[in-house]
């Protein structure tokens, strides 16, 4: 609230801050504009940012001239000044000249468009290919021809949305898994989507496109500086539109080929761990931060409930082991808000969760549900 | 009491066409834009979708069964999921490298981990646009619905050739197969019925 | 029966008077302008600072999207047809509207129907959450139940569109008296004409785009499902074909309404009368062959893209010649700075502001980056607040002293002004800022970079509020307590409407006035 008043009084007493902050800003070039674009990193976002500056110039221009005229006339041409109105009505030949002129103006800033459209466009002979897809409420990435895929979703915590703890620097524009693609490299996107519309935007990159159900849509990008480049979905897709976002780290080669084998021997360890059996200590200590990270928003804290159903006594946590594992895994018939967790959840994290669902907020089911068990259940042994 | 002063009152015959005008754009919007929107995405590629019948056709450079062997095109194949889809669906081939006019089979893998038989239908969607036009597919899955019983897999066909008339600078053509949970919409009573799977089983086996 | 109203409820219920429906357009249409706003400053309120405060993400969007909707089909439409009901016959001398009866009908429709489209923010699962633009499958397959109320509300208000336009063409092509040839029209009757024929033309795809969706959800239909062969992406070309006609239906008789205006109080006749015509006429015609450049990032094939953003480039000729004209009446004219004259003047310049943003908008490489930002927002607000709420504002101070009989306050007038033109550039301009800077639309949280100029945009939202209350006082305030107003209230003004006495009887033009 103090920060809220000063902020304030800091606006209300010196509107000047305003253009001092700004321009500052311009001057640091490092540091990001508030006010205007930004420039980027790629060659295509360089020529849209000098595309953009060139159409706000042009405007500023042609505002100058025709607000001239205009507040010449309202200071001079005003009654309480003496002015006799004359009686002009039509001239062909200025209509014709304010006709003419806009049209050669629109020519002269087409060209350039028309060539960076061209250029947007040439998404031939990419060196990295990127799957990304759009979830409710989170982005999918796979490598073609890597072995690499993996979810990124937003890593604020909840207490920072609802005001309880100080907003992080990246609030919302930070995720869990980041997607790291190598500097200097052609490198393709192919963006859809797994359920409504979403667009995955990144405004360093001048990448935007939508993802859509059934549908394919290409866009490319050669970052030429390493660094992390933050976007957010564009497209209205539904209630947590605004907490899916996206983060873009570029790194050089080498970097980038060792993430990847990384990222491949992370998930075969994983696979392997999926063979292995836990203790019930183990899976309710992994349990508790998988349902904190995928549960709690809707079940609540306690399993108490909230936009989902409760989880303290419910009769599915309490029943059926198989029929609990189908919901989690496959999602709700019924209820489209309980997302099916098969592919954003691994055996071990399913596995662990369901156990802990069942023993914790005094459920006490004692069952303990091992990551073959899952396994096979997604096999359909 | 008001004079109908205004002679040549012609307000019933604008009325009608007026009121036939909205008709008619109300059957435009239903009735006429949806096809000529396809018709536009089949000229443009726009939405993916591939050309139609491929004829052999001799030319210069090119051999006597209609094949390019000078020209090498990658063809990637993506499998996404549509959120209700239960079923494990990805592609067997990933990458393959063909010449423009050759016939090439490629498979895709499907199993229906649940415990009751369902239907899918995959939707294609090509990039880069150019090339959806040349891309021509003789045999796929797609064409059909998919039913699968209960924890069944099927292997599903695809062969294609990609046209020799293909831009040159089209190097790589990406074909993605989106699934679709239709066991809700489409004929509940026929899967019931009828326990076997016969067409995955004919598709397969042509290829 | 050439007396006057019947009296209590019955007169407005039965009534077939153009002037009492006009009368009943504009308070209808006044309450719903009160009640989009109270969504946008929910919007606003939640928006003051980072961090989830007031309301729910999941409420939020269906502020949003009431917001637009009755803001659109409540507030900007339904006056535009209140003062055409009103204007058009005076201004063409006709004794009433063509169709009277069917007048009362296209009226008495659009309560029911932001009824039932208010009530559904009371159903279960809420109103509808998927922005104004209604895109599939979000609106279809992932949309509350109460979606289906909404198609049926949008079927009404569409019903009730056509229904006026149908009138307004036939009274306009037909009622005219004699002598008063199309060119000789007040080029508020012109816009309203062209305006009418782009509703007729695009409702009817509104209708059609709603019944798809109402059979897609219902019926087991595909038109935007791509499972059954369907394609989501239809939608947003229909809708668009709809949708930017639609936008233009909301700035035509803004065009019109300022034409009439700025010659008054210039004292000189409106520069350029025909090509103000020719103009109108073909702004009209290209809003029918852009409507993708609302849809540059859906992925359209370049030959697409380059068309569709030549043919927006275009638009910018039509209206810069409109502009153009306004500045030249203006020029070496004898000009007094009554409160319509201000709100005309704030509408060129804003207009012309929106317009530029427009421009750049245009610029489909430019758009990629633009696409769903603040910055889209800012564009559209300066385009439909100054272009259509400042325009009626105009035209209500402009015409109330003709239909009360009573003056304005004009130091109230000019006080509300101000009010409202610091208001909405406060709220407005740095939205283009955050908009540049990264932040896009329809969210109710965002990151503290965007917080400065968010907190700034919020009280300006609230100060713009305040001044459409003082705009209520204000003509509430005249109809009780103004001064009487002469028969011809302004300087010389032009127009048949001035020649009738003021208060404007309830039955003019009995017998057809003589046309100079």
């Amino acid at each position: 609230m103090l920060i809220t008043i000063n902020r304030l009084k800091a606006w209300l007493f010196t509107p000047a801050l305003l253009l001092l902050s700004n321009a500052q800003a311009i001057a640091q070039e490092a540091e990001r504009s508030s006010i205007n674009m930004p420039i980027g990193v790629t060659p295509v976002s360089q020529d849209v940012y000098g595309l953009h500056m060139t159409m706000f110039w042009w405007c500023v221009a042609i505002g100058v001239v025709v607000f001239g005229v205009m507040f010449y006339s309202m200071i001079v041409h005003r009654k309480s000044n003496g002015a006799k109105a004359s009686n002009f009505h039509d001239s062909l030949g200025l209509e014709i000249t304010w006709t003419v002129l806009p049209f050669v103006i629109l020519i002269i800033m087409a060209i350039p468009a028309t060539s960076s459209l061209v250029k947007l466009y040439d998404t031939s002979e990419s060196e990295v290919d990127v799957v990304i897809t759009g979830y409710q409420w989170y982005w999918g990435y796979e490598y073609l021809d890597q072995d690499v895929k993996f979810f990124s979703r937003l890593s604020t915590p909840q207490e920072q949305i609802y005001n309880q703890a100080p907003k992080g620097e990246n609030y919302l524009l930070e995720v869990d898994e980041p997607l790291v693609i190598p500097i200097n490299k052609k490198v393709r996107f192919l963006v859809t989507s797994n359920d409504v519309i979403h667009a995955w935007w990144v405004p360093d990159l001048a990448v935007k496109r939508d993802a859509i159900p059934g549908y394919i849509n290409e866009s490319w990008a050669r970052v030429e500086k390493p660094g992390t480049y933050r976007g957010v979905c564009a497209e209205l897709c539904g209630k947590d539109h605004g907490f899916m976002p996206v983060v873009v780290k570029a790194v050089e080669q080498d970097e980038y080929d060792t993430w990847l084998t990384e990222r491949r021997e992370a998930a075969a360890k994983i696979r392997e761990l999926a063979k292995k059996t836990f203790s019930l200590e183990e899976l309710m200590a992994q349990g508790e931060e998988v349902y904190n990270k995928a549960c709690v928003a809707c079940h609540g804290v306690n399993g108490e409930g909230g936009v989902g159903k409760a989880i303290a006594g419910s009769p599915i946590a309490t029943g059926d082991i198989a029929a609990h594992i189908d919901i989690i895994v496959n999602g709700s018939k019924n209820n489209p808000l309980m997302a099916a967790y098969k592919e954003t959840l691994s055996e071990v994290d399913t596995a662990a969760v369901i156990t802990y669902q069942r023993n914790a907020f005094g459920n006490n089911k004692g069952d303990v549900v091992q990551p073959i068990d899952i396994l096979k259940f997604k096999q359909g042994k | 009491m008001i004079k109908n002063f205004w002679k040549d009152n012609s307000t019933p015959v604008l009325c009608v066409k007026l009121g036939a005008t909205v008709i008619g754009m109300f059957i435009f919007a239903i009735f006429i834009m949806p096809p000529l929107y396809t018709l536009f995405c089949d000229i443009t590629g726009l939405n993916g979708k591939t050309g139609g019948q491929y004829n052999i056709e001799t030319k210069k450079g090119v051999d006597s069964f209609g094949v390019d062997t000078s020209r090498e095109i990658k063809v990637q194949f993506i499998a996404t999921n549509n959120e209700t889809m239960p079923w494990e669906f990805k592609p067997i081939d990933k990458t393959v490298i063909v010449h423009p006019g050759e016939a090439t089979v490629i498979k895709y893998y499907a199993h229906n981990p649940t415990d009751r038989a369902m239907i899918g239908q995959a939707v294609p969607s090509v990039v880069p646009y150019k090339a959806a036009g040349y891309f021509h597919k003789t045999e796929c899955f797609c064409f059909n619905s998919q039913p699968l019983q209960a924890g069944e897999s099927a292997e599903l066909g695809l062969s294609f050739i990609v046209d020799i008339d293909i831009p040159k600078y089209v190097k790589t053509i990406t074909l993605s197969y989106t699934l679709f949970d239709i066991t809700g919409n489409s004929e509940e009573n026929k899967i019931s019925q009828n326990t076997v799977v016969p067409e995955v089983l004919q598709l397969v086996s042509i290829n | 029966m050439a007396h006057g109203p019947a009296k209590g409820f019955s007169r407005w219920l039965y009534t077939t008077n153009h002037k009492d429906i006009g009368s009943m357009y504009l308070w209808f249409s006044f309450a719903m302008f009160l009640l989009g706003g109270v969504f946008a400053l929910v919007i606003r309120a939640e928006l003051f600072e980072p961090g989830l405060q007031i309301v729910e993400p999941g409420f939020f969007n269906q502020m949003t999207t009431m917001h637009g909707l009755v803001m659109v089909f409540g507030a900007v439409m339904p006056a535009f047809v209140g003062l055409a009901n009103w204007m058009i016959p005076m201004m063409v001398g006709a004794p009433d509207m063509a169709l009277p009866r069917m007048n009362n009908w296209s009226f008495w429709i659009l309560p029911f129907a932001f009824a039932m489209m208010v009530a559904t923010l009371f159903m279960e699962g809420g109103g509808p959450n998927f922005g104004w633009t209604f895109y599939a499958p979000l609106s279809t397959t992932y949309a509350p139940p109460s979606v289906t109320f909404f198609i049926f509300a949008v079927h009404i208000m569409g019903a009730s569109s056509i229904m006026g336009s149908i009138n307004i063409i036939a009274t306009i092509l037909n009622m005219r008296a004699p002598g008063m040839t199309l060119m000789k029209m007040p080029l508020f009757v012109w816009t309203w004409l062209i305006t009418a024929y782009l509703l007729i033309a695009v409702m009817p795809v509104l209708a059609g785009v709603v019944t798809m969706m109402l059979m897609d959800i219902h019926f087991g239909t595909s038109f935007f499902d791509a499972a059954g062969g369907g394609d989501p992406v239809l939608f947003q070309h229909v809708f668009w074909f709809f949708g930017h006609p639609e936008v233009y239906i909301m700035i035509l008789p803004a065009f019109g309404i300022v034409s009439a205006i700025i010659p008054t109080f210039a004292r000189k006749p409106l520069f350029g009368y025909s090509s103000m015509v020719y103009a109108t006429a073909s702004i009209a015609f290209l809003s029918f062959i852009v409507w993708a450049h609302h849809m540059f990032t859906v992925g359209l094939p370049i030959a697409g893209e380059l068309f569709f953003m030549y043919a927006t480039m275009l638009i910018a000729v039509p209206t810069g010649v409109k502009v153009f004209n306004w500045v030249t009446t203006m020029f070496k004219g004898s000009m007094t700075f009554e409160t319509p004259m201000l709100f005309s003047i704030a509408f060129v310049i804003l207009f012309t502001i929106g317009g530029f943003s427009g421009l750049m908008l245009a610029i489909a490489p430019a758009d990629f980056q633009y696409h769903d930002t603040y910055f889209v927002v800012a564009h559209f607000h300066y385009v439909l607040v100054p272009g259509a709420i400042f325009s009626i504002t105009a035209g209500v101070y402009y015409w109330l002293p003709k239909w009360c009989g009573n003056m304005y306050n004009e130091t109230m007038g000019k006080v509300q002004f101000w009010l409202a033109f610091i208001g909405l550039n406060v709220t407005f301009f740095p939205m283009h800022f955050v908009g540049l800077a990264g932040m896009q639309r329809r969210v109710p949280d965002y990151n503290q970079f965007f917080a400065d100029f968010n907190m700034i945009s919020s009280m300006g939202a609230f100060l713009f509020g305040a001044a459409q209350l003082m705009l209520l006082y204000n003509v509430i305030s005249t109809i009780v307590s103004g001064k009487k107003a002469s028969d011809e209230v302004w300087e010389d003004p032009e127009g048949l409407e001035w020649t009738v006495p003021s208060p404007a009887p309830y039955h003019t033009f009995s017998t057809p006035p003589p046309i100079k």
